[in-house]
């Protein structure tokens, strides 16, 4: 058996060559390295509360209101003015900006159809009841359901009827009516007739159903670490830029090995999906942010949830909700773990752009300090100078 | 033979010590990864296992749960419910999964169970029967 001496005489020299560089990686790293390349995202999940989710014309209309300033009270406010195409979908800023200020950091779209709840704190099950949210936010778009159904009658009237069918009668509604406007844009949504305010409704998820469509077209670009994982998965050894350096490898080992940054930042999206309190601290000035703990109630009474009327799933279908955990210390102050893809070269950092810098977010890490409220799920871990630029070099392999 | 006489004093007298040491120092925590087990009041047998393997990280699936008397005979009218968690991380599952009724020979389907970190969990079943309730904890290693 010649093949099996020379074979057992390479392995000892190969167990010696790893031996020797610290940065190289053992056969359980290697399976999971190539567990966190985007090949491994499974398929595009279905949402089934959605029955034009997957159709390119409603994926095309709802293009063309992501980008539609005209959806908003001053004609300014876009989708895209604060999740900018250039931009990862994300506007830079610590804290989203529409027509006022919003409490929150704006999040990055791509592989967004991936996330069962959205927002930092998940109070949306599906991308289309998301999408009604900043529409009718006084801070965001601050229109009006009525006002948005009177601009696709007059501007997309045949686009809208080609995909869901004709619109209703609006011509006798108020020009701006809805349940969560000024006084007086409320009191004209009370004032109108029950059929009429179910009608609008129905317009307004609609649209929010093409919106969702063109959402769930954009993916994550492959990146350097996704070449080097690719190799990997070959069995081959990475070259050119697929090559990670030295410290780049070290990041990764620390990133999956002693800074456990994989129990949560996981899988292809380097995001479990899941919420937790992480210790980040609070914005002075803003209102109590509890997090996942204030979504609970927000997601179960949503009109537009996949259990509502306007929701195309049967309820056995609404996993999400049916299976969502309801209370517990740990929901409060817990919010989604951000996907890192391109996190690197798009600060400020956390849920209200807490951080300004990937050092910040480390030493975060590092301490992990005590929460404003709840209990934070770090311990903390002691990184050398070496090893937290590692980490942030490895960071910076997860861009284009 | 005296030298063999003290060699094998030595030898007596380090097995000796490794006993003891070994007899001293209380054996680590082992999780306990077989898929089926006895209650905790030994009221029952209960097996639980993935309908889908390996078990996937991140995606909701079901298990069964297959409940008998210690004697091997089905227990047909029990209402279940899962829990579980990460004792290590202070955590509990990330999502709330739900027990069907009775589907024959013992075994009950498991919906939306959902894992989202690698590492050592902990999975309670709860068996309630008009006879007794009782409880089996099984570890599962991700
Ligand atoms: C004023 C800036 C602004 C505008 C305008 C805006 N967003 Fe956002 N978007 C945000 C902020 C801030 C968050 C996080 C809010 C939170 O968690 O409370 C967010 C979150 C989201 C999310 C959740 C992503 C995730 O991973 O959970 C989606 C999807 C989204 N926006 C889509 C839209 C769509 C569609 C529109 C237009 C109808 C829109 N946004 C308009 C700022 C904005
Ligand atoms: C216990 C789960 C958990 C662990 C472990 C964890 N993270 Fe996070 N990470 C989160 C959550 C949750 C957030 C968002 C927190 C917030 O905004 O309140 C986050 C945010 C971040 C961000 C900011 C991304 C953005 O877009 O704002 C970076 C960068 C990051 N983590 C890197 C790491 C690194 C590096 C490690 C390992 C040293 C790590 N994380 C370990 C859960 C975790």
């Amino acid at each position: 058996m010649p093949g099996r001496r020379v074979l057992l005489g390479v392995l000892p020299a190969l167990a010696l060559l790893a031996a020797c560089d610290p940065t190289a990686l053992d056969e359980a790293e290697r399976e999971t390295v190539i567990g966190l390349s985007l090949s491994a995202l499974p398929a595009l999940p279905e949402d089934p509360s959605n029955r034009v989710a997957d159709l390119p014309a409603a994926a095309a209309f709802g293009a063309t209101l992501f980008f539609d300033t005209r959806l908003s009270a001053d004609g300014r406010v876009a989708c895209a003015t604060c999740h900018q195409i250039d931009r990862q979908f994300q506007d830079d800023r610590p804290r989203g900006e529409g027509l006022g200020l919003t409490e929150r950091r704006t999040m990055p779209l791509a592989g967004v159809a991936w996330s069962p709840f959205l927002f930092w704190d998940g109070r949306s099950d599906s991308l289309w009841a998301q999408a009604l949210q900043p529409l009718e936010d006084p801070r965001e778009h601050g229109f009006t359901r009525t006002a948005l159904a009177h601009e696709i009658a007059a501007r997309y009237g045949e686009r809208y009827a080609r995909i869901f069918g004709p619109l209703p009668a609006l011509d006798h509604l108020p020009a701006a009516a809805g349940p969560r406007g000024s006084a007086a844009e409320r009191a004209a949504w009370q004032a109108m007739a029950a059929a009429d305010r179910a009608a609008v409704d129905r317009v307004f998820a609609n649209a929010g159903k093409a919106i969702a469509a063109f959402e769930r077209t954009l993916r994550h670009p492959e990146t350097r670490f996704d070449r080097f994982a690719a190799a990997l998965a070959r069995g081959e050894t990475p070259t050119g830029d697929a090559a990670l350096d030295g410290l780049e490898r070290e990041g990764l080992k620390l990133f999956i090995g002693k800074g456990a940054c994989i129990d949560c930042h996981n899988g292809p999206r380097l995001t479990d999906e899941h919420f937790h309190n992480t210790g980040v601290p609070a914005v002075a000035g803003l209102p109590d942010d509890t997090g996942r703990a204030g979504a609970i109630g927000a997601l179960e009474t949503d009109p537009f949830n996949c259990l509502g009327p306007h929701s195309d799933a049967p309820a056995e279908a609404c996993t999400a909700l049916r299976f969502m955990v309801r209370q517990g210390a740990e929901l409060v102050r817990a919010y989604k773990t951000p996907s890192l893809r391109g996190a690197a070269s798009r600060p400020p950092y956390m849920h209200a752009g807490q951080y300004a810098t990937l050092e910040a977010v480390i030493e975060h890490y590092a301490t992990a300090p005590e929460p404003p409220a709840g209990r934070s799920e770090l311990t903390g871990i002691v990184f050398t100078e070496r090893g937290r630029k590692a980490l942030i070099a490895f960071l910076k392999t997860l861009e284009p | 033979m005296r030298h063999a006489i003290t060699a094998l004093g030595i030898a007596v007298a380090v097995v000796a010590i490794y006993l003891a040491v070994q007899l001293f120092t209380p054996p680590p925590a082992e999780p306990d990864l077989g898929p089926q087990k006895s209650s905790a009041a030994g009221l029952f047998t209960v097996a639980l296992a993935p309908e889908r393997e390996p078990v996937p990280m991140n995606a909701l699936h079901g298990w069964t749960v297959t409940v008998t008397t210690p004697d091997g005979a089905p227990v047909t009218d029990a209402t279940l419910a899962i829990d579980g968690g990460m004792p290590a991380h202070g955590h509990g599952l990330p999502t709330a999964p739900t027990v069907g009724g009775h589907l024959g020979e013992g075994r009950y389907r498991v919906e939306g169970m959902r894992f989202n970190m690698g590492g050592l969990w902990e999975l309670r079943v709860r068996v309630e029967t008009p006879r007794g309730g009782d409880e089996a904890v099984f570890d599962l290693m991700l």
